[in-house]
């Protein structure tokens, strides 16, 4: 059986559901001038850039959007499934500030941190994909999204979480990712990104939001909504109320997706979480930010829809107890809930800071979530009679062949970075953040950078350059050109 | 005017009452008390305890939100009636304030304008979404001391920056103070932009700004004639 955790039961949800059928007709919601002619063409009233969109146009819609649809690695295998109840992890995104593994203190982040983080990932299974993790701070703003995403490919082959930072910008990532995926066709038909675009809470698709929504769904690469209710603050105060506002960003933007491209992949995602009403910050690792989490992704489900979320970040300022506990737990719910990608690990502080050390912590804990839903397994004709058979009283079963045929499936073997026992308890004992830092090191020190064809790589080099120069870059910083 | 009344106008600040607030204010101008007088003893008061119970932890921000509209009632009766009689408040310093370009967050500009009014700051609110250049040409305007601005998400704090740069642009630098605020922004990132200041909520803000107006004064008396 696999274990599920639920928030939500059928009549809430529906009622959820038909809340947000009434918000998006009314009020209604905020578009862009560059979706008023579709919407309008789809017979939905558009007024002063606000569109009321009806309910039965709204489940049309809900019902073109795939199911399901596959990312692909470098080498065109299948390696993330957004359906169902799979679950994948990968790293929070777009964090302005790293905490220095030599001092631990948050200093804003370089290209070359970005491409230590992504070769770390690359070396840690529990992440089925990569995500343009960082904003690099020594590269020009204006290039700041594709640069990103040039680290990420150059040191990669999983597939990537990626986003445009304007609407102008995402036409520059696709025409890379389309270089490295040998064109645009195969970057369709196999495709290594998705993109997150975030509506601006309440029921507002930004001129930016709105293009990017139509421009991914023709360009057949798959987009992730991810709306940010702030509960009490952007959106209702209650739990309820928010996951309502959640589920009527989502409709209305699967809304336009769709009406640009039917069928085109689409995620049902987010990063809602409450408003402290003590200090005005969203903590990503209160408990309420994952039960929101979980019960939006609840209402995606509903709708048969693939899902995402934003879990396993903590809000320390440094990786500490706080931050560990948080970022264990909404691992943990996120897996329970069938939430088929968990962005978040290796961040802390709010979302305002990365850290490679946290992330290989947070593997551990994403680790034992991933073991969690495998559940309990009856394996054998009976589950202990045989063996007591073999043992009688003794107590001895670790001379069975049971024992050595099955301890590797029943438990899982965390890395150094848990304390099992394994160091020696003197004065040299590491704590946590130095088993991390040498885990860091020993992954990076056995990293090798994935093969690409020369032609491609010369072809995304050439395009780097090129942009880069546009805005004033010189040199390609983080990027290690071979010989 | 009695000790009750004062202490009820403080109450209804406390309680974020905005109707008592406006209606005792229309009391006290019914009964010929001056308005500096209902202001400086029965609102400012309210809205310092306030402000301080806040930074106990002991009120939240909607109890902030509804204090500020209280106050904002309170102060739309009495105004008129300062205007009229050509008794201006004493003036601690001009601020403009706004959410800086991309944020449409707001609440915690507002708490910020909020107590600055009350503790005697002129502030020019310029609202959300707002450019570098709208922020300079109304320090310019107005002749701010201070101009603050606010952002509420990451990506959108890296704007703070360009407000300082468009500030440097129109000339104005040498003589307005910059402080940054909102939930991502640490004094690190104030000094990084090279902003005047940081502060980590409303009541500190005020605090923060009559230090940058002395800084300004102190500035001023060390120019050269």
């Amino acid at each position: 059986m696999r274990p599920r955790f639920q928030l939500l039961d059928k009549s809430l949800i529906e009622r959820i559901v038909g809340e947000a059928f009434q918000l998006i007709q009314n009020p209604g919601v905020r578009v862009a001038p560059y979706v008023v002619e579709l919407l309008r063409a789809a017979g939905i009233r558009v007024e002063n850039e606000v569109a009321h969109i009806l309910e039965a146009i709204a489940r049309k819609a809900l019902e073109s959007a795939p199911r399901g649809f596959s990312l692909y690695d470098r080498a065109g295998k299948p390696v993330v499934r957004y359906e169902g109840d799979n679950v994948h992890f990968d790293p929070g995104s777009s964090c302005l500030n790293i905490l220095d593994p030599k001092t631990q203190q948050a200093r804003p982040a370089q290209a070359s941190d970005l491409a230590r983080l992504v070769q770390v990932a690359e070396m840690l299974p529990q992440f089925s994909a990569q995500s343009t993790a960082m904003v690099c701070n020594d590269v020009p703003p204006e290039i700041g999204d594709w640069y990103r995403l040039l680290v990420v490919l150059w040191y990669s082959q999983k597939p990537v979480v990626t986003g445009a930072f304007s609407a102008s910008s995402l036409h520059t990532l696709l025409e890379l990712l389309a270089i490295e995926s040998g064109g645009a066709d195969n970057l369709r038909q196999r495709p290594r990104a998705v993109f997150d675009v975030c509506p601006s809470p309440p029921l507002n698709w930004s001129e930016f939001a709105s293009q990017n929504m139509v421009d991914l769904a023709r360009a057949g690469v798959p987009a992730e909504i991810v709306s940010m209710p702030l509960a009490g603050a952007t959106a209702p105060v209650t739990l309820a109320g928010s996951v309502v506002q959640h589920a009527a960003e989502c409709i209305s933007g699967i809304t336009i997706h769709q009406l640009a491209k039917p069928g085109a992949p689409i995620v049902w995602g987010g990063a809602p979480a409450i408003f402290d009403m003590r200090t005005g910050k969203t903590p990503m690792g209160a408990i309420e930010t994952a039960m929101l989490d979980v019960a939006c992704a609840e209402v995606g489900k509903y709708f048969g829809l693939p899902t995402h979320s934003y879990m396993v970040a903590g809000d320390g300022r440094r990786i500490d107890a706080q931050t560990e506990m948080e970022s264990g737990m909404s691992a943990e719910l996120g897996a329970l809930a069938g939430i088929n990608m968990i962005s978040g690990a290796g961040m802390l502080d709010f979302l305002a800071c990365h850290s490679i050390e946290k992330l290989v912590i947070d593997a551990e804990a994403i680790a034992s979530a991933q073991r969690l839903i495998e559940g309990i397994e009856p394996r054998g004709e009976s589950l202990a009679v045989d063996m007591f058979a073999q043992t009688g009283l003794s107590g001895d079963f670790l001379k069975l062949k049971e024992t050595r045929a099955l301890f590797r499936k029943e438990q899982h073997f965390p890395s150094a970075v848990v304390d099992r026992g394994l160091a020696t308890m003197d004065e040299t004992y590491p704590d946590v953040v130095t088993r991390a830092a040498q885990r860091v090191e020993e992954l990076l020190s056995s990293c090798r950078r994935p093969d690409l064809a020369t032609e491609r790589e010369k072809e995304m080099l050439a395009f780097a350059r090129r942009e880069g120069r546009k805005a004033g870059l010189t040199g390609l910083p983080g990027i290690s050109v071979p010989e | 005017m009695s000790e009750n009344t004062y202490s009820a106008m403080r109450q209804s600040i406390i309680d974020g009452a905005p109707e008592a607030a406006a209606d005792l204010a229309q009391a006290a101008l019914a009964q010929g008390v001056p308005p500096l007088d209902a202001i400086n003893n029965g609102y400012v008061p309210g809205m310092h305890d306030v402000g301080e119970q806040f930074a106990l932890g002991q009120m939240f921000l909607p109890d902030m939100m509804a204090s500020a509209e209280a106050m904002r009632t309170a102060m739309a009766v009495l105004e008129p009636e300062l205007t009229r009689l050509g008794t201006e408040r004493p003036m601690a310093g001009i601020v403009v304030l706004g959410t800086t370009k991309g944020d449409i967050h707001e609440i915690g500009k507002i708490l910020v304008g909020t107590l600055l009014t009350a503790n005697g700051f002129r502030v020019h609110d310029l609202g959300v979404d707002v450019p570098g250049e709208k922020f300079a040409a109304k320090a310019k305007e107005v002749g701010a001391d201070i101009v603050g601005v606010s952002a509420l998400l990451t990506t959108t704090m890296r704007n703070q920056r360009g407000v300082i740069e468009s500030l440097e642009k129109a000339g104005l630098r040498s003589q307005v103070k910059v402080m940054v605020g909102g939930a991502p922004v640490t004094r690190a990132w104030a000094q990084e932009i090279g902003a005047d200041g940081y502060a980590k909520d409303a009541m500190s803000a005020v605090g923060l700004a009559r230090e940058l107006m002395q800084q300004k004064a102190q500035g001023a008396a060390q120019e050269p004639a």
